[in-house]
Order: C-alpha cells, then sequence, then structure tokens
C-alpha cells in the first residue's frame, strides 16, 4: 500500500470519536503545561504514564503526542508574555517576542507563532508520513552491529556534541546508563546493582526518574535561588490580527523554519532547541531590516517557532521508525510504548500498522486543533500565567507524587516503619537532579541512558553472541563503520572546536531539559 | 533555564568540584565492587551480564579523572548563591511524606507536602496550609483512586479505624 492510503486509514481511526476526545485532552493539558513555568513536555507526559495503564495504546499515544506538540504551542506564550520561557526550545521566541509584546504588538507575535507552528507542524508531520516508509525499509536491513552503532551515534549527540562541556554532558551520560543497569539482566535473569534489594528487581522506573529530575529537581532549583515572583506578564494590547505586511514578513520565515526544523529533527542531532537557534540567525541574515533585531521583529518569531515545531515532529522519525529517542520527551514515549508491550521501530509498522498511522494521522488533527484553540483561547491560558508559585509548584510536587506512586507503589520497610520506596527514589533522585542542575549537568542524558541504556546492552550482546565474541562483527557492514565513525565525529569536533575557542557556537545550542 | 546565565569561567580550584569528582570514582569503585562480588549466573557467552557494568565503572573512573583536572582548573560555570532554609522545607516534606504515606495514607501525607512546599515558597501559616492541602490530595486521590483506578494508599492507620482492609 502506497502513504497515501495508509494515512487515509490512519485518518479514519484518528477521527473516531474516543481518539478525537485523547487528541483533545492531549493538546489541551500540553497547551497548558508549555504555558506554565517550571513544567515541560516530558515531564508532563512522565506523570501521564501510570495514569494511562489502563486506556488503550492507541490512545494513550496520541494523548501523549497531542502533549509533545501542545507544549510546543504553550510554550511560546509564556517566551512572548513573560520573558520566561515555559520550556527550553522557547528561550529564541522570547528574543524578539518579549521585545513586540512591550512594544504593544504581542498580539501579533502569538498570532505568527501560532500559525507558523500549525504551518510548520503540518508539513513537517506530512514530512513525517512520507520519510517514515523508507527510513524503515532501510532499517529492516539493521542487525544488532547496526542498531548498537546507531544508538552510540544517538548518545554522542544527545550528550556530548551541544551544550557547554563534552565532560558534564558524558557524565550525565553514564549516571543514566548506570541508573539502566540497575534490575534483574534482560539476557541471563541475573540481578545487577540492586543491593540485595528486592524493590529494584524490576529496575528504575522512567516515570520516578523523569519526575524526579524534572519536577523535584526543578523545585529546588527554582526556591533555592528565589527565582519566582517578581516577573511581569505583558497585557496583551489591541487586536491578535496580523496586518498584511506582518503576513508579508511571516511566511518566508515559517517556510525556512520549517526546512531547518524538520530535518534536524530527524536526524539523531539533539531536540528543537538546536534547530530554533540557528533559525534565529538564518531570519538575521535574511532580513530585509537587520536593524529591527533585538528590537522585535517578527521574522524571529516566525522562524524559530516555526522550526521548533518542525524540529519536534522531526524527532518523531528517529523514534517511531527506528525506535531511537532523541530528546527526553522522545525517551519517555518510548517508554509509553515499551509500557503497551510495544517496541517502536521498523518492525512496529509491519505488525501494528493502524496504531503507526493512526497515531501519525492523530497529529495531523491535533495540529489542526491547536490552532482553534490557541488563538480565541489565549486569554484563558494568560490566566495561567498569574497562578502564585507557591500554589503552582505545590500543586506539582502533589502530581509528582502521584506519578511516582503510580509507578511505583512498593513498600520497603525502615527501622520496622513501613515507608514508600518509590518516594524514597524521588527524592533520591529529586535531590541529584537539582546538584545536576546547581554544576551545570544537562537533565536530559540521564533519561536518553536510561532508556536507551538497556536496548543499547542488549545489540551489543546479541551482536557479539552471533560471532562468537569476536569484536570486528561490530564493524562489518558499511553502515555501522559510517556510524561509528559519526558517533566520533560527534565526540571529537566538539571538543576540537571548544579547544581552539569556537566553543561558544556550541555552548548556545546547549539542549536543555526537554 | 539556569545554567544558561551562570556562565564565565572562575580562576582557581573548584572545592566542589573536586567533592563531584570523588563522587564519580567512589560510584565507579562501588559498581566495579558490587558486579565483581555479585553471583554469577553460569553460561558459555562470551560476553555476559558483567561485561557492561565493568565498563560504566572504568566509565565513572575516567570521568572522575578527568573531573579532578577540570576542578584544578576551575572548570565549572559560577554558581549563584543558594538559599538553604526554604529548600530544606520541601525536602523536609518530602521525608515526612515518604514516611507518612502507607500508614496516614495518601491524603494526609501529601498534605502535609503541599504545605512544606508552599511553606518554602514563602506562603503559610501551616495551620492554614495543612487542611487546604489534606482537602486538595483528598479530591485528587478520589479522582484518581476512584475514578482512573490508579493504587494509591489508603492508610493502614485508616484501614485500621474503619476496620476493613479497603483496597484502592
Amino acid at each position: 500500500m502506497d502513504t497515501f492510503s495508509l494515512l487515509a486509514q490512519g485518518l479514519v481511526t484518528a477521527l473516531s470519536p474516543a481518539n478525537l476526545l485523547y487528541a483533545l485532552i492531549g493538546v489541551t493539558l500540553g497547551t497548558a503545561v508549555g504555558v506554565l513555568p517550571g513544567i515541560g513536555p516530558a515531564l508532563t507526559v512522565a506523570l501521564l504514564l501510570p495514569v494511562t495503564y489502563k486506556l488503550d495504546p492507541a490512545g494513550s499515544m496520541i494523548m501523549f503526542a497531542g502533549i509533545y506538540y501542545g507544549g510546543m504551542y504553550g510554550g511560546s506564550t509564556t517566551s512572548i508574555l513573560l520573558n520566561t520561557p515555559g520550556e527550553s526550545a522557547s528561550i529564541v521566541t522570547a528574543l524578539e517576542g518579549n521585545k513586540m509584546a512591550r512594544a504593544g504588538r504581542g498580539g501579533p507575535a502569538l498570532a505568527t507563532a501560532a500559525i507558523g507552528s500549525f504551518v510548520a507542524g503540518l508539513l513537517a508531520t506530512l514530512g513525517l508520513a512520507f520519510i517514515a516508509p523508507s527510513v524503515v525499509k532501510f532499517a529492516l536491513s539493521f542487525g544488532p552491529s547496526e542498531y548498537f552503532a546507531l544508538m552510540l551515534l544517538a548518545f554522542m549527540t544527545v550528550s556530548a556534541a551541544f551544550g557547554e562541556s563534552t565532560l558534564r554532558g558524558l557524565t550525565s551520560l553514564v549516571i543514566g546508563l548506570a541508573l539502566g543497569l540497575i534490575g534483574i539482566d534482560q539476557l541471563t535473569g541475573q540481578a545487577r546493582l540492586t543491593l540485595g534489594l528486592p524493590n529494584l528487581f524490576d529496575g528504575i522506573s522512567v516515570t520516578t526518574l523523569a519526575v524526579a529530575l524534572f519536577a523535584i529537581g526543578e523545585t529546588l532549583a527554582v526556591v533555592a535561588t528565589h527565582r519566582f515572583g517578581g516577573e511581569k506578564v505583558e497585557a496583551i494590547k489591541g487586536s491578535v490580527m496580523m496586518t498584511r505586511e506582518d503576513w508579508a514578513r511571516s511566511w518566508k520565515p515559517w517556510l525556512r523554519g520549517t526546512a531547518i526544523g524538520f530535518p534536524i529533527g530527524a536526524m539523531p542531532a539533539g531536540g528543537a532547541d538546536v534547530s530554533s537557534f540557528l533559525s534565529y540567525s538564518a531570519e538575521k541574515n535574511f532580513a530585509k531590516y537587520p536593524e529591527e533585531f533585538g528590537k522585535g521583529a517578527i521574522e524571529g518569531v516566525a522562524g524559530p517557532e516555526a522550526a521548533n515545531n518542525a524540529a519536534a515532529a522531526g524527532t518523531l522519525v528517529p523514534l517511531l521508525t527506528l525506535g531511537l529517542p532523541t530528546t527526553a520527551t522522545a525517551a519517555i514515549m518510548l517508554a509509553g510504548f515499551q509500557q503497551f508491550g510495544l517496541q517502536p521501530g521498523p518492525l512496529l509498522f509491519a505488525t501494528n500498522a493502524p496504531l503507526v498511522w493512526g497515531l501519525i494521522a492523530s497529529l495531523l488533527v491535533a495540529n489542526l486543533m491547536l490552532l482553534v484553540l490557541n488563538l480565541p483561547l489565549i486569554g484563558l491560558w494568560v490566566r495561567l500565567l498569574t497562578i502564585p508559585r507557591p500554589w503552582l509548584y505545590a500543586g506539582i510536587l502533589v502530581f509528582a507524587t502521584l506519578g511516582t506512586i503510580g509507578a511505583d507503589g512498593s513498600t520497603s520497610m525502615l527501622a520496622g516503619v513501613p515507608i514508600s520506596f518509590g518516594l524514597g527514589l524521588l527524592l533520591l533522585f529529586g535531590i541529584l537532579g537539582y546538584l545536576l542542575r546547581r554544576f551545570g549537568y544537562p537533565i536530559a542524558p540521564v533519561v536518553v541512558g536510561l532508556i536507551l541504556g538497556p536496548m543499547a546492552e542488549k545489540s551489543l550482546r546479541q551482536a557479539l553472541q552471533i560471532s562468537q565474541g569476536d569484536p570486528s562483527a561490530l564493524f562489518r557492514s558499511w553502515i555501522a563503520i559510517v556510524l561509528w565513525v559519526l558517533a566520533l565525529t560527534a565526540l571529537l569536533l566538539p571538543l576540537w572546536l571548544r579547544a581552539r575557542g569556537r566553543g561558544k557556537v556550541l555552548t548556545q545550542f546547549a539542549t536543555e531539559e526537554d | 533555564m539556569s545554567s544558561r546565565d551562570l556562565r564565565a569561567g572562575r580562576t582557581g580550584v573548584d572545592r566542589a568540584g573536586l567533592v563531584i569528582a570523588a563522587a564519580l570514582i567512589l560510584a565507579g569503585l562501588g559498581i566495579g565492587l558490587a558486579t565483581w562480588s555479585g553471583g554469577t549466573v553460569a553460561m558459555n557467552t562470551p560476553i555476559g551480564p558483567k561485561t557492561v557494568p565493568y565498563i560504566i565503572a572504568a566509565a565513572f573512573l575516567l570521568l572522575g579523572a578527568f573531573t579532578v583536572a577540570a576542578a584544578l582548573r576551575g572548570d565549572f560555570p559560577e554558581r549563584e548563591r543558594q538559599d538553604w532554609p526554604p529548600m530544606l522545607w520541601i525536602i523536609g516534606g518530602l521525608v515526612v511524606q515518604l514516611l507518612t504515606m502507607k500508614t496516614a495514607g495518601f491524603a494526609i501525607s501529601t498534605g502535609l507536602l503541599f504545605a512544606a512546599t508552599a511553606k518554602g515558597f514563602g506562603r503559610g501559616p501551616l495551620w492554614k496550609t495543612i487542611p487546604i492541602g489534606i482537602v486538595f490530595a483528598f479530591l485528587i486521590w478520589l479522582i484518581f483512586a476512584k475514578g482512573l483506578q490508579l493504587t494509591l494508599p489508603v492508610g493502614t492507620m485508616w484501614e485500621r479505624l474503619l476496620g476493613s482492609p479497603a483496597g484502592g
């Protein structure tokens, strides 16, 4: 069957009332958390994992994808009106968007962000639909050694390639990999690093780790530095409508942003932030009025917003076709698939085509919903920004508890008192998350390491089992060799650039929490 | 958000950096030792369940060594001054919660966490925020435990008091 008929079938799935409802819940929640400072899409999906345990797989995945897209939309609202990005990919939007809002042009800024996100989301999702089948065909030829090399590449791009320091990125990754080792070994049944605690036999749950690192770690970091309160929400003055000139100045940046964002998201090359920074500098070069940049140029909002949405859709290409998550949110979505016994990758397209294509089609639906939901309801979203911080963070911690107990409700005895083991881990990893933030270690590699580590180990061991221990089997195919070379480049090139004092460029692209 | 504002190098030895390096080296030694002393499952595969843990242990030692060098160079981002009391309120709230969750149940223990967090952010007094927190947590419990069938502890205290080992 060709892509069109598969996509059409997917649309039928996506348009069923139940799935429409899941998509609506997803985009609403996603927008809300995107708007709220302190919570990103990664945390929201992690919190919802245990709650969706009893729902149907297609519905839950549709909801998660809605959250991912919604979070990208919502983040722009916060950066434009508050100058505090709700999620990291929106940092660039704050540069020009907040200036526009202060100049009384908040409405058109929000509009160009929303419409640009829609255009980019639409094109990138279609891109996903058309690229996925060929990637799948290619990936079907992959054996364990190719997969291992591919995961190695993902490890390097997620941890070492971007950010301030290769050393700290790799340290975060290794912490994640070590946590991934805990539990019963999949292949031999041997308990590893469990300290003899039966509670650890099942391993560390992704929900617990992600919730602790993102919710508890962030809350501690915020409260310790008093980075709350005192922010000014810019009122939206005048109309949200864009003028003819705004349209004329926006449409090219939307398309350029999409063209930059989608490939970056689709390659295992880091998340949405990279693409929005690239798009910003591209728009600066192309701009008719470069002098407006830094004072509220609409191109500087339109391009990066399109780019980060396109990149978000792009990250679904490696996730769905190869089972390879390249951002924290994608890693947690992968855990969501695994919770239902599904393993994303080329085989999923063959064994569970209706689910995959339903998911892709529902992304188109979610994207349309977001456009309809966003602009008319902007007043409601702005109200979310005015929730007092004490109540907001207290609420976040209550939900963090809920998600953790849902994921790991086991009991442990401490000096004769029954305590909640999951909450113990939550506290421990929460403090870890705070320390990582305090000393400039990135968070995403820890989460990606936890999920991808066991998968990489399995591929490595399978590859060596087939070759009966001969390590040269890892480099026997051209694909594997190319991937190894790319992984080494992703590790060594940034080191070389930094040594030559060119590290600033990479720091700009630092991939933060989402 | 955080690290971006705290860049710019500092000179001199970073003591906290040395502590981090020590922690990494300890983690490496710990993982290596735990793997070495752990039981062995008989098998005839070239690469067993202990290989990757040894690699990770070695990676920790290596990263620890590089971190020592980075700390000696003062190669860490500059840090903001931290205000400890608010943080201790939240950590304290989490400790109280994990100790009381199983006995007092979700609503009370989470209500206490809610109040402690609000206190950390400067909102009080506790005699007002604790009841608010308990009511809020109880509503959450109703929605998720009863509505969505998530397993949230009722609390052994209540089960004993009400005489029935109520599930859910």
